[in-house]
C-alpha cells in the first residue's frame, strides 16, 4: 500500500530516529558552509596567483586585515567567552530536546520474541545495510577495521601540501571528493536508507509504502558461476579419481577468482587514471612514495568494491562472486 | 546625695551601654558600608584572590595570567591567531564534544545512584527512574540525547578538521588520537544501549554482537574459525557477551565497559589529544594560503615513516 503518510511519520517521529533527522539538516547545512567558505578561499588563490605581485603583500586570507592590528587575541575573554556561549546553547538544545522527548523504552528484553526488524543502534545502520551486499564477516569485521585503518592512514598517504590549515576546494580536489564519497554515500545515506528505507526482514520499503510484516522476497539472487554456469564437468576430467566428486566445488572457487583479479585491475587503473587527472595532481603523484601509492590503491580498491557490489547486486541480482567452501564474497 | 549618686550611676551605666551600642552601630555601619563597596568589587577580596591566585583587571598581563593559572583553563595558550576564534573556521565541534562528555559524565553518574546491572532488577530500576525518582526522567532524557548528539558532534568535527587539511602535518598523529576518540566514543554509545535490558537494546545488541560471530579465524561462524576450532562456547563473541547468548553476564560486562573502561580511556586520550593540539602549535588555522607555486621540489626518497614529525 502506497500514500502511507502516518508510518512515515511514525519512523520521523521515532525519539531514537531524532538524531537521523537531525543529520539531514545538520550535514547539508555543514557541507554548505564549508563549501562557501572554499569557493571564498580559491577565488583569493585564483587572484593571487595571477598577480605575483599581490601575492607577495597580501595577507592571505579572506578575512579583513589592516596594518597594525594584532595578528594575536587574548583567549580570555575572547574565546572563552564563545565557549561559554556555545556550552550554555547546548545546554539549552539539550535541555528542551530532553523535555520535549524521552527516551524510548520498550518491552523487557525477550529472547523468544524476536523484533522485526531488528535494527542496531542508528550510528551502526550503515554497517548493518552492508550485511545485504556482504556477509558478515565483510560487513561486520573487516569493513569496520578497514574504516578505522584508512581513516587513520590518511595523512600519511596525503602527499599534498597544500590546504593545511584552510577551506580550500581547488588545492585538495581528489582528497575532497574521495572524503565525501565515503563519508556521506557509504556512510550517512547507508544510515538513512537503514533507518527510513528498511522495513521487517530488512526488505526495502519505499517512504510511504506500508510496512508488509507479511512480504516474502524469493530468493532470485544468484552466484556468478551460476549465471556463467560454472559446474566443475569439464575439471572433473582432469582432477583424479578421489577428487572427482568435489570437482563443482573447485571449479567454483577457481573460477571465482578471475572475476576477483579482473575487478581489482580495472578498479586500481581507474583509481591511477583518475589519481594522474589533472597536471596538479600528476605533480602530487610524482612526490608520493611506493609505500604511499600502495596504500592508497588497495585501500581504495577495497572502498570501491562495496558501491560495485550494490550496483552488481542491484543490476545483475548478483550474490557473491567468489564461492569457495570457506568463505565466500 | 548617695540617691543621686546612685541615680547617677545607674543612668552613668545606661548612658555608657547606650553611647557604646550607638559607637558599635556606627563601628559596624562603617565597616558595613566599607566592605559592601568592596563587594562591588569581588575581584579585590581575599577570597577571589585566593582563588584565581592573579588581580582581575584589563592588562594584557593579567589576561594572560588569568588563563595560564587556572588548572582548566590553562589548556588553552594565553593568545591565539585572531581569526581562529572564528566560528566559521572549527565550527565550535570539538570543544561541544567535550563538553557533552561532561554533561555525560555528570548525568551518568547520577543515573549510576539508582541502576543495579543485574536482570532483575535493570529495567525496574528505569522505570522507577522514569515514574518516581524526582526529575529522573529528565535524567534519562538527557543522558540519551547527549550520547546521541556527542556521535554527530565527533563526525562533524572529524568533517571539518578533513576539510581545512588540519590532519597534514605536524598534526598526523592528533588526527589518529581522534580516530580512536571516535571509535571510543560509538563504542561509548553501543556498551550504554543495552543496559535499560528492554527490546530494544537486546535486539541492537544481539543484530551488533552476532557479526562477531563471522570474525575471520577468531568466530566460529568466520572464515577458518571452525577449522581453528571456534565454538559459540568459546569464540570472540563469547568473550564479548560472557556467554553464548545476551544475558546476565553481557549485561554486567556491558556495564562495566559503559561506566568505567571506556570513559577511562577516553578521558586518557581527551588529555593526549588536548595535549598534542597546544604542542603541535596550536590550532591549525585559519592560516594563510599557500600557493601550488611555492610547493617546495622534494630532493631525493621521501621516507614517509622516519621523517622527524613537528617541523614544517
Ligand atoms: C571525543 C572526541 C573528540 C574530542 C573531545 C575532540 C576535541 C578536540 C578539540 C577541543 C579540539 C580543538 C579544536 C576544535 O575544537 O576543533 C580538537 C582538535 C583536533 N581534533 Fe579533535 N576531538 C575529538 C575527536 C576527534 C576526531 C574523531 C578526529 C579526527 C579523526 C580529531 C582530530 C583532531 C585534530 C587533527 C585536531 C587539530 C585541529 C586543528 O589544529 O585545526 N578529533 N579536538
Amino acid at each position: 500500500m502506497w500514500g502511507d503518510w502516518h508510518q512515515v511519520w511514525e519512523i520521523v517521529s521515532q525519539p531514537d530516529n531524532v538524531p537521523i533527522v537531525a543529520l539531514l539538516f545538520l550535514v547539508p547545512f555543514y557541507v554548505w558552509y564549508a563549501c562557501r567558505q572554499a569557493f571564498a578561499t580559491d577565488r583569493l588563490i585564483a587572484q593571487l596567483e595571477t598577480d605575483p605581485q599581490l601575492a607577495k603583500t597580501h595577507h592571505r586570507k579572506v578575512f579583513p586585515w589592516k596594518a597594525g592590528w594584532d595578528r594575536e587575541v587574548h583567549v580570555w575573554p575572547y574565546l572563552m567567552r564563545i565557549e561559554f556561549l556555545a556550552a550554555i546553547i547546548v545546554t539549552i538544545i539539550l535541555m528542551v530536546w530532553s523535555i520535549t522527548l524521552n527516551a524510548p523504552l520498550e518491552e523487557p528484553a525477550n529472547p523468544n520474541l524476536t523484533m522485526n526488524p531488528a535494527k542496531a543502534p542508528w550510528y551502526f545502520l550503515g554497517l548493518q545495510e552492508m550485511l545485504v551486499y556482504f556477509d558478515p564477516w565483510i560487513a561486520g569485521v573487516v569493513m569496520p577495521t578497514l574504516i578505522i585503518i584508512g581513516l587513520m592512514v590518511i595523512p600519511y598517504v596525503d602527499a599534498n601540501p597544500l590546504g593545511n590549515g584552510y577551506y580550500t576546494y581547488r588545492q585538495r580536489r581528489f582528497a575532497i571528493w574521495t572524503f565525501l564519497f565515503g563519508f556521506l554515500f557509504l556512510w550517512v545515506i547507508m544510515i538513512v536508507i537503514g533507518t527510513f528505507i528498511r522495513g521487517p526482514g530488512w526488505m526495502w520499503f519505499w517512504p510511504t509504502q506500508t510496512w508488509d510484516h507479511n512480504r516474502l522476497e524469493f530468493a532470485v539472487n544468484r552466484n556468478l558461476d551460476q549465471i556463467v554456469g560454472i559446474d566443475g564437468s569439464w575439471l572433473a576430467h582432469l582432477l583424479p579419481q578421489t577428487l572427482k566428486a568435489s570437482s563443482p566445488i573447485i571449479a567454483r572457487a577457481i573460477f571465482g577468482i578471475f572475476p576477483l583479479v579482473l575487478y581489482v585491475i580495472l578498479a586500481a587503473y581507474l583509481i591511477h587514471l583518475i589519481c594522474n587527472l589533472t597536471a596538479f595532481s600528476r605533480k602530487i603523484y610524482k612526490r608520493m612514495t611506493l609505500l604511499q601509492i600502495v596504500t592508497v590503491q588497495v585501500l581504495l580498491v577495497l572502498m570501491l568494491s562495496l558501491p560495485v557490489k550494490i550496483l552488481l547486486r542491484l543490476l545483475f541480482r548478483i550474490k557473491y562472486i567468489w564461492v569457495t567452501p570457506w568463505f565466500s564474497i | 546625695m548617695p540617691k543621686e549618686n546612685g541615680g547617677n550611676k545607674r543612668t552613668g551605666l545606661l548612658e555608657k551601654v547606650q553611647e557604646d551600642a550607638k559607637a558599635l552601630k556606627e563601628f559596624f555601619r562603617e565597616k558595613g558600608k566599607e566592605e559592601l563597596e568592596g563587594l562591588k568589587e569581588p575581584e579585590k577580596t581575599q577570597l577571589f584572590r585566593s582563588i584565581f591566585r592573579v588581580k582581575h583587571d584589563e592588562t594584557p598581563r593579567n589576561r594572560a595570567l588569568s588563563v595560564l593559572t587556572n588548572l582548566f583553563f590553562h589548556l588553552h595558550p594565553a593568545k591565539i591567531n585572531r581569526d581562529a576564534v572564528r566560528y566559521s573556521y572549527t565550527w565550535g565541534m570539538g570543544g561541544i564534544t567535550f563538553y557533552l562528555f561532561v554533561v555525560l559524565t555528570f548525568t551518568g553518574v547520577l543515573l549510576m545512584f539508582y541502576y543495579h546491572p543485574t536482570k532483575i532488577q535493570a529495567f525496574r530500576d528505569i522505570l522507577y527512574l522514569e515514574n518516581d525518582v524526582p526529575f529522573g526522567k529528565l535524567l534519562r532524557n538527557m543522558h540519551r540525547w547527549a550520547a546521541h548528539l556527542m556521535i554527530i558532534a565527533v563526525w562533524l568535527h572529524m568533517f571539518r578538521v578533513f576539510l581545512t587539511g588540519s590532519y597534514k602535518r605536524p598534526r598526523e598523529f592528533n588526527w589518529c588520537v581522534g580516530v580512536i576518540l571516535m571509535v571510543l566514543t560509538l563504542l561509548l554509545s553501543f556498551t550504554g544501549y543495552l543496559l535499560p535490558d528492554d527490546q530494544l537494546g537486546f535486539w541492537a545488541v544481539t543484530v551488533g554482537t552476532n557479526m562477531a560471530r563471522a570474525t575471520p579465524l577468531l568466530g566460529h561462524e568466520g572464515p577458518f574459525g571452525a577449522q581453528l576450532g571456534m565454538t559459540p562456547y568459546n569464540d570472540v563473541r563469547f568473550a564479548l557477551l560472557g556467554g553464548s547468548i545476551v544475558d546476565a553476564n553481557a549485561l554486567l560486562r556491558a556495564y562495566i565497559w559503559h561506566c568505567i573502561a571506556i570513559p577511562l580511556i577516553a578521558a586518557i586520550f581527551m588529555g593526549v589529544h588536548f595535549w598534542r593540539v597546544r604542542k603541535d602549535g596550536g590550532i591549525s588555522g585559519p592560516s594563510p594560503v599557500m600557493l601550488e607555486s611555492e610547493i617546495k621540489e622534494e630532493k631525493g626518497p621521501r621516507p614517509v615513516i622516519l621523517r622527524p614529525s613537528g617541523m614544517r
